[in-house]
């Protein structure tokens, strides 16, 4: 089954429009669970913290909510989040807890400082 | 849409009421006979084997005809396959799944594990749950398969974790009187690889393949089955263009009607030979044993031909001939089955007996007598099933088959080669104490001569001929020769000429009867003429004679006259009355 790559909804923290972002991330989490809470937080901070200066794109879809779109992705364990970009696609799942391996996926060095 | 040809069940011949949860039938040839109605409903039942067995044909068996026939839609849900190659793969045995999605009749879902996911933390499988419900919703379905889970096991690879999701998909499942089959890959140290058979509790469906003298043979266990009662044997099954047929091998009650009614042999002679002169009785089954060439299959063709004559229907397994070739030797002797085969009356099915296994066979006798419901069903030759397994396994295979005809008042006609009571064959030393009447054929040798005999071995339930009556194979089919007063036993031209004999003997006597009668007549005539001449000579006489007493009767009476005037006249000249 191929990944499609439109979005349906508009980016949640949407930051530069008109271009390819360089981050288009797809978080998938089971509604107000503290699991999927978690999971949020985390990468809110991250993209606040790490990501700040680049253009991200991520949605936060509740899998409830938009069963379809978690069939597309062939989500079945939750949280999952999707890289879309920069490629390749990458998929995560759990609930972002182990710091190393999210940075890692996404392809961000560990001993970066954010940037003040 | 072509419907899989829906087969009628017999009723559940054991006891599945008392103590019963409720079930949901499959719709499986045999299966909901074995297992008391179907599956439990509302609950998760497993179906393990190995790789190939028919699992994933078990299951989805169940949702179709779930769907199609019992008005209950359901969700697949795959791990190994897509939606698309499912419908493919069942597509050749007439389940038409791609409508049926369209029609919402049942809705798939694909679920491909990633196992190359990276993991950052704590998850669960809450996409899966939330899939599973969101198909469950759109089709209001009544039955889920999740097929097979030991894909979520490998992908996973938390087995913990799959292992305490799966108890709760199970509970939210039961939650929704979902009735669930789950396929399992069979394991080495339990039954199933990861175990799976913790979480079904009420029924586990364990599928064997095996290959037994070069045919594949399939047998159906059921392992588990708390709340009713089941049978515990291993049952053979068989997966055809029709799908999945399981064969219940010992569910036969003896709880089935005897019908009263007497039908025709096909031969006027042999049916008087059974008491009343009525033929056999409906329903019940018939062997007919006799060594090669003694005529087996021509007597079982006139059985077939009388039924079509009745307009009933008539199903000829063979094992030896091909159809063609029985209707062309049968037309030999005047009987003419092609045009009963045309429209219909009469169905050939012939297979060489070593090309399925024996269970094969029987599974696919069985379900075509459900589908063609004839009335009389002939074997030709049953002792051919004995090359197809071995003997035990042929021995059981025909009680089978034959328990199976008798639930359906259905007349068997069973041919085996081997002469009577000589058992060379095997076959029917066992057969022949279930068949109700026992025919054989035999040989009979005289005068450098072969003849052909029949005899009654046997007939419950009513009185027969014991006598061994020639059996002749004529232009107008088998006929019996009447026995020949005061040398019974005879046949073929000893017969002949001893006929011939007793006709000339009776000639003579005719003749010597004859002539003694004439000689009578000749006696009698000369007698009457001399009656006659007597007669005439005493008449002359007696004339005579009479003419002779009338005279001296005459002349006596002349004389008393003058005697008395005589005596008168001397008294009166002696009168003293004188002066």
């Amino acid at each position: 089954m191929t990944l499609r790559r439109e979005f349906l909804s508009d980016p949640e923290d949407g930051m530069t429009a008109g271009r390819e972002p360089k981050y288009r991330l797809r978080l998938y989490i089971a509604g107000n669970s503290p699991r999927s809470r978690r999971a949020v937080k985390v990468l809110r901070k991250l993209a606040a913290t790490r990501l700040q200066a680049e253009a991200v794109e991520l949605e936060i879809i509740d899998i409830y909510q938009e069963t379809d779109r978690a069939r597309q992705d062939q989500v079945i364990g939750v949280p999952t989040l999707i890289r879309e970009l920069p490629e390749p696609l990458r998929r995560l799942l759990g609930d972002l807890s182990d710091e190393r391996r999210v940075l890692m996926a996404l392809d961000l060095d560990e001993d970066d400082e954010p940037e003040a | 849409m072509t419907k899989p040809p829906r087969l009628l069940s017999v009723p559940a011949t054991h006891d599945a009421t008392n103590r019963s949860i409720p079930k949901a039938p499959t719709g499986i040839a045999g299966f909901d006979e074995i297992a008391g109605g179907g599956v439990p409903r509302g609950r998760p039942t497993l179906v393990c084997g190995a790789a190939g067995c028919g699992k994933t044909l078990f299951s989805l068996e169940f949702l179709v005809r779930g769907a199609l026939e019992f008005g209950e839609p359901g969700v697949l849900v795959s791990f190994e396959e897509t939606p698309a190659e499912i419908a493919a793969n069942v597509r050749s045995i007439g389940f038409d799944v791609t409508t049926l999605l369209e029609q919402g009749m049942l809705a798939a879902d694909y679920m491909q594990i990633d196992a190359g996911l990276v993991r950052t933390g704590a998850f669960d499988l809450e996409g899966l749950f939330a899939r599973i419900d969101d198909a469950v919703q759109r089709v209001g379905a009544k039955r889920l398969v999740l097929d097979t889970l030991e894909v979520l096991f490998a992908g996973i690879g938390d087995d913990g974790l799959v292992r305490s999701e799966l108890a709760r998909l199970f509970r939210w499942t039961k939650e929704r009187g979902l009735t669930t089959v789950l396929t399992g890959e069979r394991g080495t140290m339990s039954l199933t690889r990861h175990g799976l058979e913790e979480y079904v509790s009420d029924c586990v469906v364990l599928l064997e393949h095996e290959i037994v003298d070069r045919a594949s043979s399939r047998r159906l266990r059921l392992l588990k089955y708390r709340g009713t009662s089941h049978g515990t044997d291993e049952y053979p099954f068989l997966i055809d263009e029709y799908g999945f047929s399981v064969l219940p091998i010992t569910e036969m009650s003896f709880d089935v009607e005897a019908p009263e009614e007497r039908i025709s042999t096909g031969v006027a002679d042999l049916d008087k030979l059974f008491g009343g002169g009525g033929g056999i009785y409906r329903g019940s089954g018939v062997l007919i044993s006799g060594s090669s060439g003694t005529g087996k299959s021509t007597l079982a063709a006139h059985f077939a031909a009388a039924a079509c004559a009745r307009d009933e229907h008539v199903l000829v397994f063979g094992f030896e001939e091909s159809p063609q070739q029985t209707i062309r030797n049968m037309r030999s002797v005047g009987l003419d089955l092609a045009p009963y085969v045309a429209d219909g009356r009469l169905t050939f099915e012939a297979r060489r007996p070593a090309r399925q296994g024996l269970d094969n066979h029987l599974v696919r006798m069985q379900r075509l007598v459900e589908q063609f419901h004839p009335k009389l069903v002939v074997v030709d030759p049953i002792s051919a099933l004995l090359h197809a397994g071995s003997e035990l396994d042929a021995r059981a295979a025909v009680v089978r088959l034959s328990d199976h005809l008798k639930a359906r008042a259905i007349t068997a006609v069973f041919t085996s080669l081997g002469s009577g009571e000589q058992q060379q064959d095997g076959a029917h030393v066992y057969v022949s104490s279930i068949m109700d009447t026992w025919i054989d054929l035999r040989g009979i040798e005289s005068n450098g001569e072969r003849n052909r005999g029949l005899h009654i071995l046997k007939a419950r339930g009513m009185k027969h001929s014991n006598q061994i009556r020639e059996f002749v194979l004529g232009d107008d089919g088998v006929s019996l020769l009447e026995p020949v007063p005061g040398a019974i036993g005879l046949t073929g031209s000893a017969r002949i000429e001893h006929a011939a004999e007793l006709r000339a003997k009776r000639l003579l006597r005719d003749r010597e009867i004859q002539t003694a009668k004439d000689a009578l007549e000749r006696r009698r005539r000369a007698l009457e003429s001399q009656k006659e001449n007597l007669v005439a000579e005493f008449e002359a006489e007696e004339n005579k004679l009479r003419a002779m007493i009338a005279e001296a009767e005459l002349l006596a009476a002349e004389d008393d006259r003058t005697r008395r005037l005589v005596a008168e006249h001397v008294a009166a000249p002696g009168d003293k009355k004188s002066p």
